[in-house]
C-alpha cells in the first residue's frame, strides 16, 4: 500500500495505450456502412468493439450470458487482466461451477462504447485524422452501450440472450436492454444499480470529472498530444469515488483510525492515516490502467441515463408486457445505489405484471459488494439461473 | 417433513397452468408444491427478506412486501388465482387486504385458523383466558395474529365483497376434512381451520 510509485506509472501507462489500439482480446470491427446510430444523433463509423468470452455456445446458440461492466470495469471478466496481471474482476461469480458457469453457458462480455480497453472510445484513434478522438467524441449513453452490444450479438449470430447480467453501471445497461430488445433476452439481473442516476449520484460524478479538468495536464482533454497525462486529477476522482463504493461500518472496520507505518501522528500532510494511504494507493493504481477523457465519457452517460424519461416518465411502461424474468438485488449498506432504488425498479416490473424476483443481500461492504465474496449473492444467483435454465430447456 | 394438509388441499383449488400469487409464501413450500404438481406460473411475496433471500435461491419468482400495504402495486387481473394461507389475521386490514385479492385475481383462496372452534371456546367459556392451542400457541401479548375470525364472520366478510364462495372446506383438528354436507353451525364448531376458494363477481 504504498503511495504513489511514479516511474512505473508511465511504464503501464504506455500497455494501457497498447490495449486502446490493439487489446488483448477479441474484436469485432464495424465498418463505415454499419454505423452505430448515438442517441446524440451522429452516426459512429467506423468503430470497434473489444470484447471476452468463456465457454461454449450450444447448437440451439440459446446458452449465451451476457455480462455488462460496471464504470471502471472492462471486458476481462474472468481472465488474468493484460495490464495489471491480476485476476478477472468477477472471478468469485463467473466460472467453473461459479453461479454464471463457464461449463453451460456461453459468456460474453464486451468494453462499453466509450471505454478504453480496446472499444472505440475518446482514446480510441480518429479514423479521419489519425489521432485520439478526445473530446471530439460525441456523447456517449448507456443506450449507446446497449445498442453497440446487440450489433456484436447480432454479429455473433446470436438471436435471444439467456441472460444479460451486470452490477451497478453494468446494471443500467441489464435494464436498457430489457426495455430496448424485450424479445431478446430471456432474463434479467440488474444488480446495485437504479433506473435513473439520482441527484446525489451525479454531484459525486462532477465533482470527479472537475478534479480531472482541474489538472492543468489535462489540457481540454488534449493530453496526448503533449505526451502526457492528468495522473493527478483522475487519481483524486478515483479516490472521491472509491469512498462512495464504501460504507463508512466497513471502512471503520478495515480502517478505523489506525496509523500507517508511524507509531504517531507526524503532524505534516503526509498520509499518517492507513485510510489515506489506501485511497492514495486506490487512485495511483486506477490511473494506471485507465484514460482520464474516457472517465468523464462514462460518468457522464451514467448521469444521463432515466429509462422512466424515455417512457413518458412511467418506469412501469419500459416493461410493458415483457417476458423477460428479472432478478433485481441490492446491498443493505449500498449508499450509492440504495435498497430504494431496486425497490423502485421491482414495483414497476410488478406493475407491469412481469416475472420478478427481489434479493437485499445483508451485508457492510457497500456498493462494491456485488464484486466481493458474498455466498447470499452467490445462492441467489445460482438459483434465479438455474431456474430461469429449466424454463429456457438448458440442462 | 410431510406437506402442510392445507397446502395440499390450496394445491388441489388451482387449474393447472394458471398464473398463481402467494401472498406471505414464506420458505416457498406452497409455490413449490404449485409449480412442480399444477404447472403453474407461481409468484411470491413475503415480509420477511431472509424468507425471500432462501426463496429465490430455490429458484422460486418471490419479492419482499407487504401484504397490507404492497398488494396496491399488481396490476388489476395480474393473476388468475391470488393466495393468503395462515396470514389474513395477522393483516392489519383483513377486509382491504381480501378486496386487493380479488381485484388482483378472479379467484382468492384464503386459509385462517377458525376462532370459532368448540375447544377455543370452551377454554374462553371455562378458564375466562384468552385460548392458547396446538395451532395457535401464543400469548395474547405477543401474538402476530390481530385479527381472529370465526369461519362464519369470514363467510359474511365474503357476501359484503360480493365474493361468490366455490368451495370451501375445514379441517378438523387432525387435519381431516369435516363431512360436506354439514350446516355452517356445524363447520364452525368442528373446524379448526378453513380453507375457502373465493371468486369475484363481475
Amino acid at each position: 500500500m504504498s503511495s504513489s510509485p511514479v516511474p512505473t506509472i508511465e511504464l503501464t501507462a504506455d500497455l494501457r495505450l497498447r490495449e486502446v489500439d490493439e487489446p488483448h482480446s477479441l474484436v469485432a470491427h464495424f465498418g463505415p456502412d454499419e454505423a452505430l446510430r448515438l442517441d446524440v444523433g451522429v452516426d459512429l463509423a467506423p468503430f470497434t468493439i473489444a470484447y471476452q468470452t468463456y465457454g461454449q455456445l450450444n447448437g440451439a446458440k440459446s446458452n449465451a450470458v451476457l455480462i455488462c461492466h460496471a464504470l471502471t470495469g472492462d471486458q476481462h471478466v474472468a481472465n488474468v487482466h493484460p495490464v495489471t496481471g491480476k485476476d478477472g474482476w468477477w472471478e468469485t461469480m463467473v466460472g467453473p461451477g461459479k453461479p454464471i458457469d463457464t461449463e453451460r453457458y456461453f459468456i460474453i462480455c464486451a468494453n462499453v462504447i466509450g471505454g478504453c480497453m480496446g472499444t472505440t472510445g475518446p482514446a480510441s484513434l480518429h479514423p479521419a485524422t489519425g489521432r485520439p478522438w478526445g473530446l471530439d467524441l460525441p456523447m456517449i449513453t448507456i443506450r449507446d452501450m446497449v445498442r453497440a452490444q446487440a450489433m456484436l450479438i447480432d454479429r455473433l449470430g446470436i438471436d435471444q440472450l439467456f441472460a444479460v447480467v451486470g452490477g451497478s453501471m453494468g446494471g443500467m445497461q441489464v435494464l436498457q436492454w430489457a426495455a430496448l430488445f424485450p424479445e431478446r433476452v430471456f432474463a434479467a439481473m440488474p444488480i446495485a444499480t437504479a433506473a435513473r442516476h439520482s441527484s446525489q449520484n451525479i454531484a459525486f460524478h462532477e465533482v470527479g470529472r472537475q478534479a480531472v479538468m482541474a489538472d492543468p495536464e489535462w489540457r481540454q482533454g488534449r493530453y496526448f498530444d503533449h505526451s502526457i497525462r492528468p495522473h493527478k486529477g483522475l487519481a483524486v476522482a478515483r479516490m472521491a469515488a472509491h469512498i462512495t463504493y464504501l460504507s463508512d461500518e466497513a471502512l471503520h472496520r478495515k480502517f478505523g483510525r489506525k496509523l500507517q507505518d508511524r507509531a504517531a501522528p507526524t503532524f505534516s500532510f503526509d498520509a499518517d492515516f492507513q485510510i489515506e494511504s489506501y485511497l492514495r494507493h486506490q487512485g495511483s493504481s486506477f490511473v494506471e490502467r485507465f484514460d482520464a477523457n474516457s472517465y468523464l465519457y462514462l460518468t457522464r452517460a451514467m448521469d444521463y441515463f432515466d429509462l422512466a424519461a424515455d417512457y413518458g416518465g412511467v418506469l412501469a411502461n419500459a416493461f410493458k408486457g415483457t417476458r423477460t424474468r428479472f432478478c433485481v438485488i441490492s446491498f443493505t449498506s449500498d449508499w450509492l445505489f440504495a435498497t430504494s432504488e431496486s425497490r423502485a425498479i421491482v414495483h414497476a416490473l410488478n406493475a407491469g405484471g412481469a416475472s420478478v424476483s427481489f434479493v437485499e443481500v445483508e451485508t457492510d461492504k457497500g456498493h462494491d459488494a456485488f464484486l466481493l465474496d458474498e455466498p447470499e449473492l452467490f445462492d441467489c444467483s445460482r438459483g434465479f439461473l438455474d431456474s430461469a435454465a429449466r424454463a429456457r430447456g438448458l440442462v | 417433513m410431510s406437506t402442510r394438509v392445507d397446502l395440499l388441499l390450496i394445491s388441489q383449488m388451482v387449474a393447472a397452468g394458471t398464473r398463481v400469487l402467494d401472498v406471505g409464501c414464506g420458505d416457498g413450500e406452497l409455490l413449490r408444491l404449485l409449480a412442480e404438481t399444477r404447472q403453474v406460473d407461481a409468484r411470491g411475496m413475503e415480509l420477511s427478506q431472509r424468507g425471500v433471500n432462501d426463496c429465490v435461491a430455490k429458484g422460486l419468482s418471490v419479492i419482499q412486501g407487504d401484504a397490507d400495504t404492497d398488494l396496491i402495486d399488481y396490476p388489476t387481473d395480474g393473476f388468475d388465482y391470488v393466495i393468503l394461507s395462515q396470514t389474513i389475521q395477522a393483516t392489519r386490514h383483513p377486509r382491504k387486504v381480501l378486496e386487493q385479492m380479488l381485484r388482483i385475481g378472479r379467484h382468492a383462496i384464503v386459509s385462517f385458523p377458525n376462532f370459532g372452534h368448540w375447544n377455543i371456546r370452551w377454554q374462553l367459556a371455562t378458564r375466562g383466558r384468552m385460548p392458547v392451542t396446538k395451532n395457535l400457541s401464543y400469548s395474547w401479548y405477543d401474538t402476530p395474529n390481530i385479527h381472529f375470525c370465526t369461519l362464519r364472520d369470514f363467510v359474511a366478510l365474503t357476501q359484503e365483497l360480493n365474493a361468490s364462495i366455490e368451495r370451501a372446506v375445514a379441517l378438523d383438528a387432525n387435519g381431516a376434512p369435516v363431512r360436506v354436507n354439514a350446516p355452517w353451525s356445524f363447520w364452525n364448531l368442528f373446524g379448526e381451520q378453513a380453507v375457502f376458494l373465493l371468486k369475484r363477481r363481475d
